[in-house]
């Protein structure tokens, strides 16, 4: 049960917020010219990272927004969350 | 004769409040602070179960709630509760327990022929014996679930309360004995705040049962010094009785609070328990250690206990557990116990597997009468019901084996000492790394995880001097790291007799050659696992741990291996010839001990397990008879019988008076979100397939919704009310889910777009009235022009209905004239009463979900989630025409070209007809290539919705079938679950008034 620190209201228990999987997949600007594979990838394909994973949280029992959040897989720990439109955040090899 | 066992003084026990209890049918008395195990030995009763397996003969073994033996059926009717343990339930007068697992009773038990049949039932049997054939399972289940199985469960309705409780703070100390109290002290005179939890009824633990000084001055005046600052200390809460049953992510702490479980009555304020849910910047474990058994040959007996546990009835509840005892030790600890046994008038002889001994205990052994066999093991015990006799035998550490004259001891009580084992149990939840210290043979904490301290026993610290300034300090250090001010450290003295020291505990373990035939060597008491079965699970290929668990079931039983964890795995590791740490260990899981399910549930049962919606017309269809359907939350109703009718008479009245006069419907629970903003019909084209460019304010137009995979989840009418204004309407159960859809798209993908999406379900009550009558009674209602020309369908209009203020969409979902009043939800009722007042001419009448459904599915309609399933996409359903061909981009339309949704043998949406013009076929029913006598047959579909329809006099289906759209008019076959087969004709899916004139009148 993590601790969640939305962007816009602060640290809040897990039970206020539902994940929403992978973060960063933009939807194609022109899927009518995009080929089967590519809107396939689109929809189906996702990372399952051993370390550090960008997933899409909302606030749901609270603001409501959507906003990003940088966690890793293996401990759990979250780094960063941050929001939404902001550029995703470079890993660091440390 | 009553209370023989207890000691002339001594213990903590209230000897002036006697308490009256039952044990098995029997009355005895106990007294004021007895735990149940405690009373029941000081009536000299040992004999308190049958085991799991071989229903042998079991009696307490510890005293506290690590108890495998003692576990007891507690209360009777509908508080009756299972697998207790005696050793931890507080005696209250009228107290009424029993024995489990036996039958006719606990003295003579029939199942105890299989402790003579016990070679037939080694690890592994029920695998072995009861796999084939796998038909035969459920067969052997039912005999094998009655076999085995330990207390029953109540039949009647809890009667008690539950609460939870949601908390924060600094810092949270488990275990309330002299580690965790001083941790409490170091960290509350800091000033943060501290909730410290501990499971007995009284704090303090270890040093409860023990004598010991502090600065050479009597240890418990001390101990009671500072529980008392700690009461006194403003910031610092204390939970008594309380359980830690879970360690989760971030601090998250679980607790199970005792509240009123020992009260004669229970309470009408308090609830039975308390369930806590804690949150915690930092915690502390202080748990303690649990003593570890020593394997031998029949140690299961009654009057075998641990000595820790034999000490513990002695000094704090004046219990002598036996006359002429023996210990059997591998350290010198234990013999603290020896000598307490022999101050209180017993006989004591010391069994020690090791050679040599400290030269104080040698002395003071002499000087108290005890003989000791040095490197002497037990090798088997006799005795029915109770230890009478045991056999020894000297070991040659050199060769592993026993040699020598074995020798006979009587005896009436064993008290033995393997070491100790940390309780590591939430720390490992915790995600704790565990390593093994070969100094006390046993897994102590390695790596932390979490934002946590582990200190004292719990920590693999048993010396006491040590523990009580470095307790106290990790309290202070604890609040530092939180920002609070440091104290002043304390020096504290501390001391026992006997000292612990890490170089004294033996690695004793049974050699190979020891396991004989015949007698049983336990390693877990509870599930009746013993040491030959872990060489068997061995010698079978179940090597690792994990597999040797789940394969001779040790450590699985309601006390989850606390006292036999580490002997199955130095075991294990003994038989392999490999260091412990090689061999691992399981997993420790949540909970702790066992829970009860009511404290989870706390107060979300019955009424308040999920939240009702009502609608504001709610109290007058309940005051009209309704009968109500559950759809999501709300409480909708579902038809209103008149004069006894059953559901079909009320159900064909309430159509035919819609399709012929006026019928009302309360639709106040369709979804309702509001949506404002320059960019409003730019959002509208991408989330739904339709064209919205276009709408005129004032108008209505239905949309569907469909998901990026192209298939249909919601649908609904929306209305243009101003430019930059509409008004969506969606299902009734997916209300919340497009309002998260519609604010998923503009918060993550289209951030520029400048729309507002409020939701406004309960802001609206919304009548919905329809029949060819509904103008003629709406208009003497409302300053609205109805007319024809002024207000046709698919319109929207303002205005006053009954003097209030209205939204009347002119939109029809039964295919008749329809207007829905949309009035602030306030006036619902209002509005709802002046319309059946008004109504009685045109015969008015209120109809439910029922009939709403057989009046759409007349027309064809479709309800989503009844006859799509999130796998359909519109050309599906037939319903190409709401899918625009010009707009260039939509949510779901890239994947209308997906290879799989323009394949042409999917499913369509069609009508069904039965030839015999009488079967309604069920929901659900299959539709067949060709009917045989029994599955699997060929399927060409399914029947998603079916009703006798009353305008039509016969009845009408919607189905899903294959390639359906071509096959207009042909035959299908439908076979029943009760062996009917019933045949169909397909048609289209509109079944009444086809052209849509009805509705437009």
């Amino acid at each position: 049960m993590f601790i969640i620190n939305c962007p816009y209201c602060g640290e809040r228990d897990q039970t206020e917020f539902t994940c929403h999987g992978e973060a960063h997949i933009a939807r194609p600007d022109n899927p009518s010219e995009i080929s089967d594979e590519e809107w396939g990838k689109y929809l189906f394909f996702r990372e399952n990272p051993k370390g550090t994973h960008f997933e899409r949280w909302t606030h749901d029992h609270g603001c409501r927004r959507w906003f990003n959040v940088m966690r890793d897989t293996v401990t759990d720990q979250i780094i960063k969350t941050y929001k939404m439109g902001e550029a995703k955040p470079v890993i660091s090899n440390e | 004769m009553s209370n023989q066992n207890r000691t002339i003084y001594g213990g903590k026990v209230n000897r002036e409040k006697p308490i009256n209890f039952v044990f098995n049918g029997k009355s005895y008395i106990g007294y004021q602070g007895d735990t149940l195990a405690s009373a029941l030995l000081a009536n000299d009763v040992h004999l308190i179960g049958r085991s799991f397996k071989y229903h042998r003969a079991r009696g307490i073994l510890t005293a506290g709630s690590e108890e495998p033996n003692a576990i007891v059926q507690l209360g009777l009717g509908a508080r009756t509760e299972p697998n207790i343990r005696a050793t931890e339930v507080e005696l209250y007068e009228g107290l009424e327990a029993s024995s489990q697992n036996c039958w006719p009773s606990v003295n003579f038990d029939i199942g105890a022929m299989n402790n003579f049949l016990s070679r037939i039932f080694p690890a592994g049997f029920y695998y072995k014996t009861f796999k084939w054939p796998p038909s035969m399972w459920l067969f052997y289940e039912h005999f094998i679930r009655k076999a085995a199985g330990l207390g029953q469960s109540p039949t009647a309705k809890n009667p008690d309360r539950y609460e939870q409780k949601f908390y924060y703070t600094d810092i949270t100390i488990v275990g309330g004995g002299i580690s965790g109290l001083l941790a409490a002290l170091g960290a509350g005179r800091s000033g943060c705040k501290v909730l410290l939890i501990d499971e007995n009824p009284e704090l303090g633990g270890y040093l409860l049962d023990y004598n010991f000084s502090i600065n050479e001055k009597d240890g418990k005046k001390w101990l009671k010094k500072i529980i008392d600052e700690l009461n006194g200390l403003a910031n610092v809460v204390i939970l008594k009785r309380t359980t830690a049953m879970g360690y989760y992510d971030y601090n998250y702490l679980t607790a199970l609070e005792k509240v009123t479980n020992h009260h004669v009555e229970f309470s009408s304020t308090l609830p039975r328990e308390r369930y806590w849910r804690i949150r915690s910047k930092k915690v502390i474990l202080a748990q303690g250690a649990f003593e570890r058994p020593l394997v031998f040959a029949d140690n299961d007996r009654p009057g075998i206990m641990m000595a820790s546990a034999g000490q513990k009835y002695l000094s704090r509840y004046g219990v002598l557990p036996g006359k002429s005892v023996v210990l059997f030790t591998n350290n010198d600890h234990a013999y603290l116990t020896a000598f307490e046994f022999v101050e209180k008038g017993a006989k004591v002889t010391v069994v020690d597997t090791r050679d040599l001994l400290n030269a104080r205990i040698s002395e003071k052994c002499k000087s108290l009468n005890i003989t000791v066999f040095k490197s002497y093991s037990v090798i088997k015990t006799y005795g029915d019901k109770k230890v009478n006799r045991i056999e020894i035998q000297q070991v040659d550490k050199n060769q592993n084996q026993l040699t020598g004259e074995v020798e006979n001891i009587h005896t009436d009580c064993v008290l033995m000492s393997g070491g100790w084992n940390p309780a590591v149990q939430l720390f490992s939840q915790s995600r704790g790394k565990l390593k093994y210290d070969l100094k006390i043979n046993t897994f102590v904490p390695d790596k932390i995880i979490e934002n946590q301290k582990i200190i004292g026993s719990n920590n693999g610290q048993f010396n006491l001097q040590e523990n009580l300034n470095e307790s106290f300090e990790a309290g202070i250090a604890a609040a530092n790291e939180l920002n609070f001010n440091s104290v002043e450290k304390v020096n504290w003295t501390g001391k026992e007799e006997i000292e612990f020291t890490h170089s004294d505990v033996e690695p004793y373990m049974l050699g190979k050659k020891k396991v004989t035939k015949g007698s049983k060597h336990f390693i877990d008491f509870q599930n009746d696992v013993t040491a030959a079965d872990i060489f068997l699970a061995q010698r079978e290929g179940y090597i690792s741990v994990e597999h040797t668990k789940r394969y001779t079931t040790t450590g699985m039983g309601t006390d989850q291996g606390k006292t036999s964890n580490v002997n199955a795995l130095a075991l294990m590791s003994h038989i392999h010839n490999k260091p412990v740490d090689e061999i691992g260990h399981t997993t420790f899981r949540p909970p702790y001990a066992p829970q009860t399910i009511g404290a989870i549930a706390g107060r979300s049962v019955d009424k308040l397990f999920d939240p009702e919606r009502k609608t504001s017309m709610h109290e007058w269809h309940v005051e009209n008879k309704a009968v109500f359907e559950d759809v999501g939350q709300w409480k909708r109703p579902y038809y209103f019988p008149q004069n006894k009718e059953d559901i079909h008479q009320a159900v064909k009245r309430e159509c035919l008076a819609v399709r012929n006069s006026l019928g009302i419907l309360d639709a106040s629970t369709l979804g309702k979100i509001d949506l404002q903003g320059p960019d409003a019909a730019k959002f509208l084209n991408m989330i739904y397939t339709n064209a919205w460019s276009k709408l005129e304010i004032g108008s209505c137009r239905y949309g569907l919704m469909c998901n990026e995979h192209g298939m249909i989840f919601d649908d609904g009418v929306t209305s243009r009310l101003g430019e930059n204004h509409y008004h969506m309407t969606t299902t009734t159960g997916g209300a919340a889910r497009v309002m998260s859809w519609l604010e998923e798209f503009l918060q993550t993908e289209w951030l520029d777009m400048r729309v507002f999406c409020t939701s406004v379900t309960e802001q609206w009550a919304v009548l919905s009235i329809s029949g060819p009558n509904s103008r003629e009674f709406l208009k003497d209602l409302t300053n609205i022009d109805l007319s024809k020309e002024s207000f046709p369908f698919m319109k929207f209009r303002e205005g006053e209905v009954c003097g209030v203020k209205a939204r009347v969409f002119r939109i029809s979902f039964t295919g008749e004239l329809s207007y829905e009043v949309n009035v602030p939800a306030r006036y619902g009722r209002y509005v709802w009463e002046k319309f059946m007042e008004h109504g009685k001419k045109y015969n008015i009448t209120p109809y439910g979900t029922e009939t709403m459904h057989v009046l759409r599915a007349e027309k064809g309609f479709i309800i989503v989630g009844q006859d799509t399933d999130g796998s359909v996409t519109p050309s599906d359903m037939n319903m190409d025409w709401i899918v625009s061909k010009k707009k260039e981009d939509f949510l779901g339309k890239r994947s209308f070209t997906r290879p799989d949704t323009v394949r042409h043998d999917r499913k369509k949406f069609v009508g069904l007809l039965v030839n015999d013009k009488k079967t309604i076929l069920p929901e659900g029913s299959h539709i067949v290539e060709k009917a045989l006598k029994q599955p699997p047959m060929k399927m060409l579909g399914h029947v998603t919705s079916s009703y006798y329809s009353p305008t039509l006099g016969y009845p009408i289906a919607l189905a899903m079938l294959k390639d359906g759209f071509s096959k207009m008019g042909e035959q299908v076959v439908v076979p029943l679950m009760n062996g009917k087969i019933i045949e169909a004709t397909v048609t289209d899916t509109i079944f009444y008034d086809k052209e849509g004139k009805r509705n437009n009148e």
